[in-house]
């Protein structure tokens, strides 16, 4: 039923997004010859993107960034998970830690750089504590609060049929809270992105932020517009893949 | 004979910020075993919190509930709980659902199996086995969740206004499902209901509770003979019943508001 009311809605969505993204193109033009100096037109930066494509710069420091931000938010969803599902499930440990969740997050990721610098130096493992950090607030913060806002009728439902506290956790509370769970690791992936480049943007020998950073000293903003693309497009795809994980996973979720 | 349920004394305070609240006050009653027995009364007066504390959800503050004889401490599979709100696991086809509490009590793949399905068709959801809850009607899903307490056997069901969420027309058949199945196994029921016509259409005793403090206020025996039918709710008695427990609800000894 769904299906069928959204097939026609999905065609005219599809042409709507071609219709704004031809917009953006001419927009792009019209600013290109509007005489800001040194700003690219679409036409020099696919050229750009050719080249760089061409020789292997920007695959490598794609790789750079991705692998950073694979670490980092791997391991922060690894630890965020069980770190939730303890201050869900046991009010000591959350009073224990929520004050200083609340406290960090309030801190920008990026805000952390110069000090994880100075402590860590200036190799890989100071971006990818940053990245870890943001990945696992974000991831954090939303399991626990998955597991807080477990339907209590459920977990008595399962008591009711014999389930004891282990049962429980395993088989009511972990799979009621995937949706908070998934929802947390798509804000985590994408904080995640976004510090990745910026802190590249402050310490690093490759990657996609280190690029522009360099294309920045030498004026070049065709170099600039591909790695903005190449950063926005990314991002979006890996949004997109876990949308799709959640979708899958939490189908049988009611609303929606 | 020991009765099948026995509340002895039963008393229940829930703290508040401001002193606490008696939901509860010595409530004594006995439910034979094989007895199918209504509760109404109006809203606040406890119904729920009795319920939760026959089911072991709940620890009263005074007094005791015995099944079988001996005290209630935490839940059994032997007594099952049928909630108003469903309570199916979502993420769980209607088949899962009704194995959940088979899979615990470590019953095998095979038997759980051919248990559960023999449940799904009682309650006329075979063509649903594969489906998920959110793909159900009201009707459908508290169906479902009453193959679920079925499927583990237990011997006394306590049902907390199950029907409360359904249209009329689903709540009869419903009605009359469950007495027809009471009627063959008799299991002993405990029903909570808001509905007068459904307290005195299923029950051998219509309990009657007052609030503030929440107390048994009437007892009424229905001496309708089952199996009770469209003529039944039809009759005169019905009537006369009706009128019983209708007056006994909302005619109540009025206590001051928000007095303890
Ligand atoms: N967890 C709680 N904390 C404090 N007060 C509670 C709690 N649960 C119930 N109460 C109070 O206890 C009283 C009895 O509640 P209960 O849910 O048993 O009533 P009920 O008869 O089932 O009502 P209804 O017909 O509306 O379901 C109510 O006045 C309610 O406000
Ligand atoms: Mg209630």
């Amino acid at each position: 039923m769904s299906r069928s009311a959204k097939r026609p809605a999905k065609g005219s969505a599809l042409l709507l997004t071609a219709g704004s993204g031809v917009l953006g193109l001419l927009v792009w033009t019209l600013l290109a010859n509007s005489g800001i100096q040194g700003f690219p037109g679409p036409l020099s930066v696919v050229e750009r993107f050719g080249t760089l494509v061409g020789d292997g710069t920007l695959p490598l420091d794609l790789l750079a960034s991705l692998r950073r931000v694979l670490i980092g938010f791997v391991l922060g969803v690894v630890l965020a998970v069980p770190v939730g599902f303890l201050m869900g499930w046991y009010p000591a440990i959350r009073g224990l830690i929520e004050p200083w969740l609340q406290f960090f997050r309030m801190v920008p990721p990026l805000a952390i750089i110069p000090l994880a610098i100075v402590l860590l130096g200036i190799g890989e493992t100071p971006k990818i504590f940053v990245i870890f950090l943001a990945s696992f607030l974000s991831s954090v913060v939303s399991t626990f609060q998955g597991v807080v806002s477990v339907d209590n009728t459920l977990i008595n439902a399962a008591r009711v049929l014999g389930a004891k506290d282990r049962t429980v956790f395993t088989g009511v509370v972990i799979p009621a809270s995937t949706p908070f769970i998934l929802v947390g690791m798509r804000i985590g992936l994408g904080a995640s992105w976004a510090t990745v480049v910026a802190a590249e943007l402050i310490a690093a020998q490759e990657g996609l932020g280190y690029r522009m950073q360099q294309a920045q000293l030498y004026y070049d903003l065709s170099t600039i517009f591909v790695q903005l693309i190449v950063i926005g497009l990314v991002g979006l795809l890996m949004d997109r893949a876990l949308l799709l994980a959640e979708r899958r996973l939490t189908g049988w979720q009611e609303r929606r | 004979m020991t009765p099948k349920i026995e509340f002895r004394g039963l008393s229940h305070r829930f703290e508040l910020g401001a002193g606490d609240f008696a939901a509860l006050d010595d409530v004594d009653l006995s439910i034979a075993e094989g007895e199918f027995v209504t509760v109404v009364g109006p809203s606040g007066c406890g119904k729920s919190t009795l319920m939760n504390a026959a089911a072991g959800l709940l620890t009263p503050t005074g007094g005791e509930v015995l099944v079988d004889g001996a005290a209630v401490h935490g839940p059994s599979p032997q007594r099952g709980v049928i909630f108003q709100q469903y309570a199916l696991f979502p993420w769980m086809s209607v088949r899962k659902n009704v194995e959940f509490g088979l899979k615990i009590a470590g019953v095998g793949q095979a038997e759980r199996r051919a248990k559960a399905q023999h449940f799904i068709d009682l309650v006329g959801l075979t063509d649903f086995a594969d489906a998920l809850p959110r793909t159900l009607s009201g009707g459908m899903k508290q169906r479902c969740a009453i193959a679920r307490a079925y499927a583990v056997d237990p011997t006394v069901l306590l049902m907390d206004e199950p029907f409360g969420a359904l249209d009329a027309l689903t709540r009869v058949q419903l009605q009359d499902r469950l007495l027809d199945t009471w009627s063959r196994d008799r299991r002993t029921v405990m029903f909570i209901t808001h509905d007068v016509d459904e307290a005195v259409y299923l029950a051998n005793r219509v309990i009657v509770m007052a609030a503030r403090p929440g107390r048994v206020h009437q007892v009424i025996d229905v001496g309708l003979p089952y199996p009770r039918s469209e003529e039944i709710r039809l009759s005169p008695e019905f009537a006369e019943l009706r009128r019983q427990v209708w007056h006994a609800v909302y005619h109540q000894p009025t206590t001051l508001e928000g007095s303890p």
